[in-house]
C-alpha cells in the first residue's frame, strides 16, 4: 500500500462530536449515515417478520404460529420493507451522500428540509412501531378497503398515518433532489456530462414528488373513514372499494420504480467503472431512466385485471404493462455491450452487479406473464407473483443496494473491508435468493395461493426448500454487519480512488470533508472517460 | 440580528465583497439561491395538486354516478357563506401579492401592514367556516352514525336500523338516495377540512413571515421568503376557486 493512502485529518465524520453534532447535522453526509443506521434497524425488522414467514411455511400444517399472527407478520413484512426499507433505502442513503458530490456541489439545495425529511421518517417508523408494540395490523401492505375500513380490528390507523407521515419525507428527499439536479451544478456539468445514477435519481425523484401525494391522499381517505365513519370506499353506502384499488396501485405500482431506479442507476455506475470502459449507449441508458418513471405511471392496473375493471382497460393497461419491458431491456442490453471487451473484474461490487443483471432480467421476464390477461387470471395472488416481485424488489434493489453500499462504502468511511467475507457474502446472497424464491414460481404456478399460513402437502418439498435458502440468504444479509463495523476501525486505509474510477467523488478525500470540494470543480469531460482522463492529468503536469 | 432591524439595507452597509448574510452556504450566489427556492416551491405545489387530485378524482366518479343525490346535498349547503368566502379568499391574494410588491420595494411596514390583512382575512375565512360546519353538525349531516337526510319536510335516518326506527317504511330507492348523500357530505368534510388545514398551515407561515418582515430581513435583494408564502397562499386560493363551483355552484340553476 503506498504512502500517499491516508485518513485526511479533518473530514465529515470528525468536524464536530458528539451526540448534538450528528441529530442536528445539516451535512448531507452526516443525513446519510443517519438513515443508513435507521434503514439497516427497519431491514433486519423487516427481515425477522420474514424470519417468521419461512418458519410457518416449512410444514403444511399452521403449526409455528396462528393464522392470526402469520396475517400480521406478512402484513408488517410488507409495510416495513416496502415503506421503511427499499424506498428510502438507496435514494436516501447512497443519493443523499452521493448526489451533491457527483455533481460538483457543497449540499443539497435544502440541507435543513434534507434533516427534516429524515425526521419525519423517524417520526413515521415510530409510529409503525407503535402500531406493532400494541398488536400489529393484518390487512396486508395493501390496506384494502373494506376490510381495512370496516372489518379488521387491528391497528391499521396508526400504521396508516406511519404511511402517510412517511410519505411526506420522501416527497421532500425528491423535491430536494430535483432542485439540487437543476440548480447546484458546477460548472461545465451539463446534463448529458452526469453519471447516470443522477439520472436515475432524477426520475426517481420525479415519481417521488408527483406520485407519494396521491397514497397520501389515499391513506388520509381510508384514515378518515376508519376514524370518523366517513363513507367514501365503503360499498354498504354506494362507496367503492376498486376506487380505493386504482388509487392505491396508482402510487404503489410506480413505488416499484422508486425501488429499482435507483438500483439501474448504481448499476450503470458499477459496470462501467469495473469494466474500465464508457458506459455503451449513455444517452439510450439516461432517457431510458426518464422513460420507466413516465410507463411506470400508467400501467397500475395491471394489479387489477381480477378487480372486475373493464376488458377493454384490462386491454390496454396489459399492453402498457408490456411496455414498460422495452426502457428496461435497453438499460440491460446496454449494460451488456459495456461489458464487451471491457476490462471486467471481479471485485465484491461486481459480484452483486453480475448478480443483479440476472435476477433482473428473470424477474422482468416473469413480469410479462403476469401482464398478459390470460396467464394473470391464473397465476394472480399466488405464489408465482410473490416471487416475480421479490426477484425485482430483492434481486434487483437490494442486490443494487449492496453492491452500491460496497462501491461506495471506502468514500464514506475511508477503509476497505475484508474482500473475502464481502465476496463468500455477495455469493451466499445470490445462491441463497434464488434457492429462496425460485421454487416459489413453480409453487405458485402450481396453485399455491399467497397469504395463507398452511397449505396442502403436495407443496411442501418445495417450500422447504424455499426456507432453506431463506436461511442462506439471511446469513449472507448478516455477514456485511460484521465485516463493514470492523473496517471501520481496522480495515485498510483507502484513498481517495480505491478502483481506479471516474467521477467527481472520487477526486475528494475519503472520508470527503463537510465542504465536499476545496474550490468547486470545472467539468471537462464526459463521464465514464478512463484513459484520456489519465493522459489529460499528466498533460497538466 | 437587531443591528439589521435599524440598517433596512442590509447589503449597502457590507459592501459588494460581503456575502448577503441571507445567502446559506451551499450557494454560491444569490439568485442561484433564490432560482433553487422558486423551482422547489413550484415542484412543492405540484404535489399539492397531486394530494388534493386524489379527492378531485373521488368527487368527480361519485358525482357522475350518483348526480341526483348529490346535486340534492349540493343545494342544501348555504351559498351565501360560500359566496363570502370566496370574496374574503379572493381579497387575500390580492392583499398577499401586495405584500410581495412591498417587500420587493424594500418597504418595511407596508410589507407587515399587507400581511397582517392577509392574515385577518384568512381568519375570517376560518371563522366563517367553522359557522358553516355547526350549521352542518345541527342538521346531522356529518357522516357517519349520526346522519341524517331530511328532504321535503320528511325526517328519514339514513341505514336500516335507524329506518326501522324512526316507525315507517323508507323505500329502498330513497334509502339508497339518503346513502349517496352522505357520500356527498364525507368528500365535502374531507376536501374543505384539509384545504381549511392548509389555511391554518399558511397562517403559520404568515406569522413567522410577518416577524421577520417586522424585523427587517426583507429587502429588495432578498424577499424569497415572502415571494415563496405568497405562491403557497394563491395556490390554497386556486384549490378553493375548484372547490367552491364543484361543492356550491354546479347544478343549482336546476
Amino acid at each position: 500500500m503506498d504512502a500517499t493512502r491516508k485518513i485526511p485529518s479533518l473530514h465529515y465524520l470528525n468536524n464536530g462530536h458528539g451526540l448534538a453534532s450528528w441529530l442536528l447535522t445539516k451535512d448531507h453526509k452526516r443525513i446519510a449515515v443517519l438513515y443508513l443506521i435507521t434503514v439497516s434497524i427497519f431491514f433486519f425488522l423487516g427481515g425477522l417478520m420474514a424470519v417468521g414467514i419461512r418458519l410457518e411455511l416449512t410444514t403444511p400444517e399452521g403449526d409455528f404460529v396462528t393464522a392470526d399472527t402469520y396475517n400480521k407478520m406478512f402484513t408488517l413484512h410488507g409495510v416495513i420493507m416496502v415503506f421503511f426499507f427499499l424506498i428510502p433505502s438507496i435514494p436516501a442513503v447512497l443519493g443523499n451522500f452521493l448526489i451533491p458530490i457527483m455533481i460538483g456541489a457543497k449540499d443539497l439545495a435544502f440541507p435543513k428540509i434534507n434533516l427534516l425529511s429524515y425526521y419525519i421518517y423517524a417520526v413515521g417508523g415510530i409510529f409503525v412501531l407503535s402500531a406493532i408494540a400494541m398488536g400489529g395490523v393484518d390487512t396486508g401492505w395493501t390496506f384494502y378497503t373494506p376490510y381495512s375500513s370496516a372489518a379488521s380490528n387491528t391497528n391499521v390507523v396508526p400504521t396508516a398515518l406511519g404511511i402517510f407521515i412517511t410519505g411526506f419525507s420522501s416527497i421532500l428527499t425528491g423535491l430536494n433532489f430535483i432542485v439540487t439536479i437543476h440548480r447546484m451544478r458546477a460548472p461545465g456539468m451539463t446534463w448529458f456530462r452526469l453519471p447516470l445514477f443522477i439520472w436515475a435519481h432524477y426520475a426517481v425523484s420525479l415519481i417521488q414528488v408527483l406520485g407519494t401525494p396521491v397514497i397520501a391522499i389515499t391513506v388520509l381517505m381510508l384514515f378518515v373513514e376508519r376514524a370518523f365513519g366517513f363513507g367514501i370506499f365503503d360499498p354498504a353506502r354506494g362507496g367503492d372499494p376498486v376506487l380505493f384499488q386504482h388509487l392505491f396501485w396508482f402510487y404503489s405500482h410506480p413505488a416499484v420504480y422508486i425501488m429499482i431506479l435507483p438500483a439501474l442507476g448504481v448499476m450503470s455506475e458499477l459496470i462501467a467503472n469495473f469494466s474500465r470502459k464508457k458506459i455503451f449507449g449513455y444517452s439510450f441508458v439516461a432517457v431510458s431512466s426518464l422513460a420507466i418513471a413516465v410507463f411506470g405511471f400508467i400501467v397500475w392496473a395491471h394489479h387489477m385485471f381480477v378487480s372486475g375493471i373493464s376488458v377493454y382497460a384490462a386491454m390496454v393497461f396489459s399492453f402498457l404493462s408490456f411496455s414498460v419491458a422495452i426502457p428496461s431491456a435497453v438499460k440491460v442490453f446496454n449494460w451488456t455491450a459495456t461489458l464487451y471487451k471491457g476490462s471486467i473484474s471481479f471485485d465484491t461490487p461486481m459480484l452483486y452487479a453480475y448478480g443483479f443483471l440476472g435476477l433482473f432480467a428473470i424477474g422482468g421476464l416473469t413480469g410479462l406473464f403476469l401482464a398478459t390477461l390470460g396467464t394473470d387470471i391464473h397465476l394472480h395472488d399466488t405464489y408465482f407473483v410473490v416471487a416475480h416481485f421479490h426477484y425485482i424488489m430483492v434481486g434487483g434493489a437490494i442486490m443494487g443496494y449492496l453492491g452500491g453500499l460496497h462501491f461506495w462504502w471506502p468514500k464514506m468511511f475511508g477503509r476497505m473491508y475484508s474482500e473475502f467475507f464481502s465476496r463468500i457474502s455477495a455469493i451466499l446472497v445470490f445462491v441463497g435468493f434464488n434457492l429462496t424464491f425460485f421454487p416459489q414460481f413453480v409453487v405458485g404456478y402450481i396453485g399455491m395461493p399467497r397469504r395463507y399460513h398452511a397449505y396442502p402437502d403436495e407443496f411442501q418439498v418445495l417450500n422447504v426448500m424455499s426456507s432453506a435458502g431463506a436461511s442462506v440468504l439471511g446469513l449472507g444479509y448478516l455477514l456485511p454487519a460484521f465485516y463493514f463495523l470492523y473496517s471501520l476501525k481496522k480495515g485498510e486505509v483507502a484513498g481517495p480512488n480505491p478502483w481506479g474510477a471516474s467521477g467527481l467523488e472520487w477526486e475528494v478525500p475519503s472520508p470527503p470533508p463537510t465542504e465536499n470540494f476545496a474550490v468547486t470543480p470545472r467539468v471537462t469531460s464526459e463521464p465514464y472517460e478512463f484513459t484520456p482522463r489519465v493522459a489529460k492529468e499528466v498533460e497538466l503536469v | 440580528m437587531s443591528d439589521v432591524a435599524v440598517h433596512p439595507a442590509p447589503g449597502a452597509v457590507h459592501g459588494h465583497a460581503a456575502h448577503h448574510p441571507a445567502l446559506q452556504h451551499q450557494f454560491q450566489t444569490m439568485s442561484q439561491q433564490k432560482e433553487a427556492a422558486v423551482l422547489g416551491m413550484w415542484a412543492f405545489l405540484l404535489t399539492e395538486i397531486l394530494f388534493f387530485g386524489g379527492l378531485f378524482l373521488a368527487y368527480a366518479l361519485y358525482r357522475m354516478w350518483y348526480h341526483d343525490a348529490f346535486v340534492a346535498a349540493s343545494t342544501s349547503i348555504t351559498l351565501s357563506w360560500g359566496l363570502i368566502n370566496t370574496v374574503v379568499l379572493i381579497g387575500s391574494s390580492l392583499t398577499m401579492a401586495l405584500a410581495v410588491r412591498a417587500a420587493q420595494f424594500s418597504q418595511r411596514m407596508a410589507t407587515v401592514n399587507w400581511l397582517i390583512l392577509t392574515m385577518v382575512l384568512g381568519t375570517a375565512f376560518l371563522g366563517i367556516k367553522v359557522i358553516e360546519y355547526a350549521d352542518k353538525f345541527e342538521h346531522h349531516h356529518v357522516p357517519g352514525p349520526n346522519y341524517i337526510w331530511e328532504e321535503a319536510g320528511h325526517a328519514a335516518a339514513a341505514g336500516e336500523a335507524a329506518a326501522a326506527d324512526a316507525g315507517h317504511e323508507v323505500s329502498p330507492d330513497a334509502a339508497n338516495f339518503q346513502l349517496h348523500t352522505q357520500i356527498f357530505f364525507s368528500l365535502y368534510f374531507t376536501m374543505t377540512g384539509l384545504h381549511a388545514l392548509h389555511m391554518i398551515i399558511g397562517l403559520g407561515l404568515m406569522t413567522v413571515i410577518t416577524w421577520m418582515a417586522w424585523k427587517g430581513r426583507f429587502s429588495s435583494e432578498y424577499y424569497t421568503p415572502v415571494e415563496m408564502s405568497g405562491l403557497y397562499w394563491h395556490f390554497v386560493d386556486i384549490v378553493w376557486i375548484f372547490l367552491f363551483p364543484l361543492l356550491y355552484l354546479i347544478d343549482r340553476a336546476h
